[in-house]
């Protein structure tokens, strides 16, 4: 019986292949277009480095998902893919979505974390005919708990902030910290010793930013210091606030330096106000103040949009010393052009370092000085491997 | 305690701001959401604060009848008026609409103008050949400027001198642009980038608290 059957077997897969070449044979001899051909693969899984609730099919092209040959109007062609989903594959499938002709990919975004889901992929040709896929699945959604993506940057940061807190120590030890000079920060001085002398108040503009962006909280230190000085000359100092939190915080600032300079009865509250949320309101309020009160120093420092050169050039024709910063690298050039100093790119921030000296502040500065020396370096390095098609070494710093 | 309680909550909310932007679960963007949230709702009372601030300050200059007191009751009108008139609806054609269009748009409108002469000025300055540098400014505005206008490549287009080919005003125009500007601007963005870093690692430690110093 076993004989007999190991026999049946043999003739059976000698007849397959003729069996298949048949098929195929008749398959070919069918008029073109009377079937549509299924994808051939597809896969499903859970979206990467996604808060979870989302899950993504990919298949590859049915063989008929293509330009239809020069001649042969009637050959069928894939009109659409379904996207079917299901709970098991016993369940009832539900469409969730289609894709048009030459996608691979489909994200389902309507699905509970957890739940298994099964997929199918049904081919839909120009005749309307169906072919179903394989199933894929089962696939759960998760969220996750940290961006693979973001490796590289998580690892700077740490390897950053790690340069930054070993410099701090070595200010606070004592270790003498060289810092170039920076001559719109050096005419810090000068400009408040020069309203001294004309009896002229300081105007402190901290531009259109929110209390959360960083150029605030550049200006936030920058006025500190420079409300620290105009209570040691006894000069006054106005601050028109574009935002009511910035306003508040400034206003803490002002008083928190002149408590400090040793003046606190010198601080007034009306000093540091509210103008408007509307930036152009704004800029007539300021360059009204401008014209009228005539200040002997105005300081920019912050964000700024449009309104930067009609700031700057307002205050020039008033005669006004200018010093501006901001990280808004359209309007440098306005600055530049209008102002008599300008803070560019990172001087924005090493104004509380480089006007107090404090060794803390000073080891920060420092820690930016290396970060910038390891970002060139990996510049020289990434042309090097461009150049020579290192491809690893690029895509390892690739971000998606 | 007053000191150390704000630095406290500063370093919590910057250390988990920080680590929240590495984490895309959807429990850390809502925490981050309602974060946010407070944020508004602290902004709100900020405003609260920030426009009794003006009336109270204006209200004192008109009081006391200080240098240039109408211009507060140019201020206070216009604030009250607007809410004022807000009440008799908001939809097109309401007073408050009308007054916002025929009123607020056309001054805004006119500063933003402004603009263009400030830049005439502004540039005149900036581009006067009195240095090398200066003048090595002036010669890549003009060929920046030349190359962004049909006149431009009208005036220059690319040309051969036997088998070298010479590029036209819009080719040096964008390879100004792209190539010595971009990189300027990319080490500025860099910069910008580590000190932004380093001054929110100062503020986040507490080593830079200018609100709290005193």
């Amino acid at each position: 019986m076993a004989r007999s059957d190991s026999r049946h077997e043999r003739r059976v897969r000698r007849a397959y292949p003729a069996a298949l070449t048949l098929t195929a044979c008749l398959l070919t001899a069918l008029p073109a277009g009377a079937l549509i051909a299924p994808v051939p693969h597809v896969e499903a899984y859970d979206r990467p480095n996604d808060p979870g609730e989302t899950i993504v099919v990919a298949w590859e092209l049915s063989p008929d998902d293509r330009t239809p040959p020069p001649g042969d109007a009637d050959a069928v062609t894939v009109l659409s893919y379904r996207v079917l989903r299901a709970e098991s594959p016993t369940d009832t499938l539900t469409e969730v979505g289609s894709a048009l002709p030459g996608k691979t990919l489909y994200r389902d975004s309507e699905v509970r974390d957890n739940v298994a889901y099964y997929y199918q992929i049904q081919t839909v040709g120009t005749d309307s005919s169906l072919a179903s896929s394989a199933w894929a699945g089962p696939v759960r959604s998760s969220g996750q708990w940290f961006d693979t993506n973001k490796a590289v940057l998580l690892a700077f940061m740490l390897l950053f902030c790690g340069a930054v807190l070993v410099l701090i120590h070595q200010a606070r030890a004592g270790r003498e910290l060289f810092i170039r000079p920076i001559p719109g920060l050096s005419a810090v001085d000068e400009a408040i010793g020069r309203a001294t002398e004309m009896g002229r108040p300081i105007l402190f503009v901290p531009g259109l930013g929110t209390s959360g962006d960083v150029a605030t909280l550049a200006a936030y230190t920058m006025l500190g210091r420079v409300a620290h000085r105009t209570a040691e000359y006894q000069t006054g100092v106005r601050v028109p606030c574009y935002d009511p939190m910035v306003m508040t915080i400034a206003q803490d600032v002002v008083k928190s330096s002149y408590l400090d300079a040793g003046y606190p009865d010198m601080y007034r509250e009306e000093d540091v106000f509210f103008v408007t949320q509307d930036q152009f309101s704004y800029v007539a309020a300021v360059n009204g103040l401008m014209i009228r009160e005539r200040p002997a120093t105005n300081f920019y420092i912050g964000k700024f949009y449009a309104e930067s050169l009609i700031l700057a050039e307002t205050g020039n024709f008033a005669g006004s010393i200018q010093i501006a910063g901001t990280d808004e690298i359209v309007q440098i050039p306005f600055f530049v052009a209008a102002c008599d100093y300008t803070l560019i790119g990172e001087e924005l921030y090493a104004a509380s370092a480089y006007l107090s000296r404090e060794p803390p502040l000073l080891g920060t500065l420092k820690g930016q000085d290396w970060g910038k020396a390891a970002v060139m370096i990996l510049i020289i390095l990434g042309t090097v491997a461009a150049t020579l098609g290192w491809r690893g070494f690029i895509d390892f710093f690739a971000t998606q | 305690m007053k000191r150390e309680l704000p630095r406290m909550i500063t370093l919590v909310t910057g250390v988990f701001l920080a680590l929240q932007y590495y984490v895309p679960h959807r429990s850390s963007a809502h925490m981050y959401e309602t974060l946010m949230d407070w944020l508004i709702v602290v902004g709100i009372f900020a405003i609260l604060l920030g426009i009794a601030g003006l009336v109270r300050q204006h209200l004192t200059k008109i009081q006391s009848r200080r240098e240039n007191w109408p211009y507060s009751v140019a201020l206070l009108t216009g604030l009250f008026g607007m809410v004022i008139l807000g009440f008799w609806g908001q939809g097109l054609g309401s007073p408050f609409v009308t007054a916002y269009f025929t009123l607020l748009n056309p001054v805004q409108a006119t500063m933003f103008a402004m603009l263009a002469f400030y830049i005439a000025s502004a540039a005149y300055r900036a581009f006067r050949a009195r240095t090398l540098l200066a003048t090595i400014l002036l010669l890549s505005a003009v060929l920046v400027m030349l190359g962004r206008v049909p006149l431009g490549e009208l005036v220059w287009p690319p040309f051969s001198l036997g088998s070298l080919e010479i590029p036209g005003i819009a080719q040096i125009s964008d390879w100004l642009i792209n190539v010595p500007n971009l990189a300027a601007k990319r080490a500025i963005y860099v910069g910008l980038g580590l000190g932004g870093s380093a001054t929110a690692l100062k503020v986040v430690l507490g080593i830079e608290a200018p609100h709290l110093r005193g």
